[in-house]
């Protein structure tokens, strides 16, 4: 028998080549990826300018004519605001609470298996569905009027599933360690979960809900059918239609005059500057809260 | 307040699969037991069921009776969690928590337990600290997070958090096997010293440690890979060192098996 003896090898010219061609495959993936991204940016942002105004920012579209230059998009602002913030309260304490029964209490279980199922499910579900669900059973079976409120538990349906999938995710990178050892501390299982696996699990926590809220904020579908529209503000998100930035763009673009259209554009951009700000006071939040800082 | 222990036929069984049978031993108090053995062979698994956290497992279960003076530890009636509060656990793997300052981390069991005046945890902490030899290398920085750290200062810190919640019993899970010999020395000192206060079961594959810490000695094996681990033969450490009774212990002790 003999023995093939390993020897020292250079590279050969064959492997070198591969690598660079693997390479340069990669990177023109990421270009290719990148590009649509950057001129949705750029599209956005030099359209958008125009109009992005203290005006715009501060007024409605009340009294303005179909013609008229001028107006804003203060009531959308306001509108969006609330419902996402409306939204956000149904559906982040839901949700978590069902991560944690996911990932803490259901051991292999028929109902965990049956709650996971179901939140796949809801991921599948599109946004017009809930909206028209919402518009079935809330406005049209028990009689409510159109209303920020509608249109936040639509939203709401569309946030669970995303929020949960996260929560679930991130406790599970929790290791099992920490939960042991807070045990043999004779700490109650509740409060394990409550001061250490919770705290462990915070910073993800907090990128899944924001990437949720990213996800439902531009959400036009279910707004038309649940908060309707209006042109004045209306800051009560319980009484009576709202605005939404979704539904400004789309009302304005639809429209036939450029000052319209700027107006559409100058939405755009506030709604990718609102969910822009949400994501920086996220990261802020973290920040604060990681250990690392404190080192 | 260290307090001796009673075990009675114990059979512990992870599902269908028993990995412990028919263990019976007197852990005495304010003394350390070192557990020894070939790997697999149940002494952690036996370790976990004196606290009640081998059932923190899905589907891990224990048959048997183990007393503390006269209590017994898995009566219908009794809280698992106050059981694991008298019974304290040091692990394999250091494992502060990650988001809490050193101060916290000792705190943390009192903490979630009780409501203690800042005075009453600031005594606390710092006697916990100084009980684990660290007080000295930490007490500048003590709101720094603990995951910064060595291994054998976190393992100090994770001995602090356990002893803070002054425990009847400490049990330690290999707590060297993470360490480099300074360390390992550092907490076998601790161990010594600790040993007056508490009872100390410690787990370990290092025989020396084994000789040098424990009072007495307890060898575990196992027949055979899939069978339940038993308790071989347990004695004064010098004696199971020197004259073991049986050929299984003598054989181990010696390097000729596991």
């Amino acid at each position: 028998m003999s023995a093939v003896t390993p020897e020292i090898q250079r590279i050969s010219g064959m492997r070198r080549f591969k690598d660079k061609g693997v390479q340069a495959l990669v990177y023109l993936a990421f270009a290719i990826a990148v590009v649509p991204l950057v001129s949705v940016l750029w599209l956005v942002i030099s359209n958008g300018l125009a109009r992005f105004d203290m005006e715009f920012l501060t007024h409605s579209m009340r009294n303005i004519g179909a013609r008229d230059a001028g107006g804003g998009a203060y009531h959308a602002i306001i509108g969006t605001l609330e419902q996402v913030a409306l939204a956000s309260l149904i559906s982040v304490p839901i949700g978590l609470l069902t991560a944690v029964y996911l990932v803490e209490y259901g051991t292999n279980g028929r109902l965990k298996r049956s709650i996971s199922f179901f939140v796949d499910i809801m991921t599948g579900v599109p946004s017009v569905v809930a909206g028209l669900f919402i518009l079935a059973f809330w406005i049209l079976i028990l009689g409510m009027p159109f209303s920020g409120w509608a249109g936040a538990m639509a939203l709401s349906i569309l946030m669970l599933p995303t929020v949960v999938r996260s929560a679930e995710e991130m406790l599970m990178l929790v290791p099992n360690d920490l939960r042991e050892a807070s045990y043999a501390l004779g700490v109650s299982k509740w409060r394990t979960i409550v001061k250490v696996v919770l705290p462990t699990a915070f910073t993800g926590i907090v990128t899944g809900v924001m990437l949720a809220i990213a996800r439902v904020a531009g959400e036009t579908a279910p707004l038309l059918l649940t908060v309707f529209f209006t042109d004045s503000i209306n800051e009560d998100p319980f009484n009576g239609p709202q605005m939404g930035l979704p539904l400004y763009v789309f009302d304005q673009a639809a429209r036939p005059n450029d000052t319209a259209i700027d107006r559409a554009w100058a939405g755009a951009l506030t709604l990718i500057v609102i969910i822009m700000l949400l994501n920086l006071a996220a990261r802020l939040i973290t920040y604060w809260r990681s250990p690392a800082r404190k080192r | 307040m260290a307090k001796q222990i009673e075990v009675t036929d114990v059979d512990a069984y992870y599902g269908s699969h028993k990995a412990i049978e028919g263990i019976n031993m007197t852990i005495d108090a304010r003394a350390v037991t070192a557990f020894i053995g070939p790997s697999g062979c149940g002494k952690s698994t036996f370790l976990r069921t004196l606290n009640r956290m081998h059932e923190v497992i899905p589907g891990a279960r224990v048959e048997g009776k183990i007393r503390m003076e006269e209590q017994d530890l898995y009566g219908s009636d009794v809280d698992p969690v106050s059981v694991r509060r008298t019974i304290g656990m040091v692990f394999q793997r250091p494992n502060p928590f990650p988001t809490m300052s050193i101060y916290d981390n000792v705190a943390a069991g009192l903490r979630l337990n009780h409501r203690y005046s800042k005075s009453q945890l600031d005594t606390i902490v710092e006697d916990s600290l100084k009980g684990a030899n660290l007080w000295n290398e930490v007490k500048d920085r003590l709101n720094k997070p603990g995951s910064g750290l060595s291994g054998g200062q976190q393992q100090r810190l994770c001995i602090a958090r356990a002893i803070a919640v002054q425990p009847q019993v400490l049990l330690m899970d290999e707590p060297c096997s993470a360490l480099d010999p300074i360390s390992t020395l550092a907490i076998e000192d601790l161990i010594s010293k600790l040993k007056q206060e508490f009872t100390i079961v410690i787990v370990t594959h290092n025989m020396q440690q084994a000789a040098r810490v424990s009072d007495k000695t307890a060898f575990f094996n196992l027949a055979a890979q899939g069978q339940p681990g038993k308790l071989i033969e347990m004695d004064e450490t010098t004696k199971i060192f020197t004259s073991p009774t049986q050929k299984a212990t003598e054989d181990y002790i010696t390097g000729r098996f596991g």
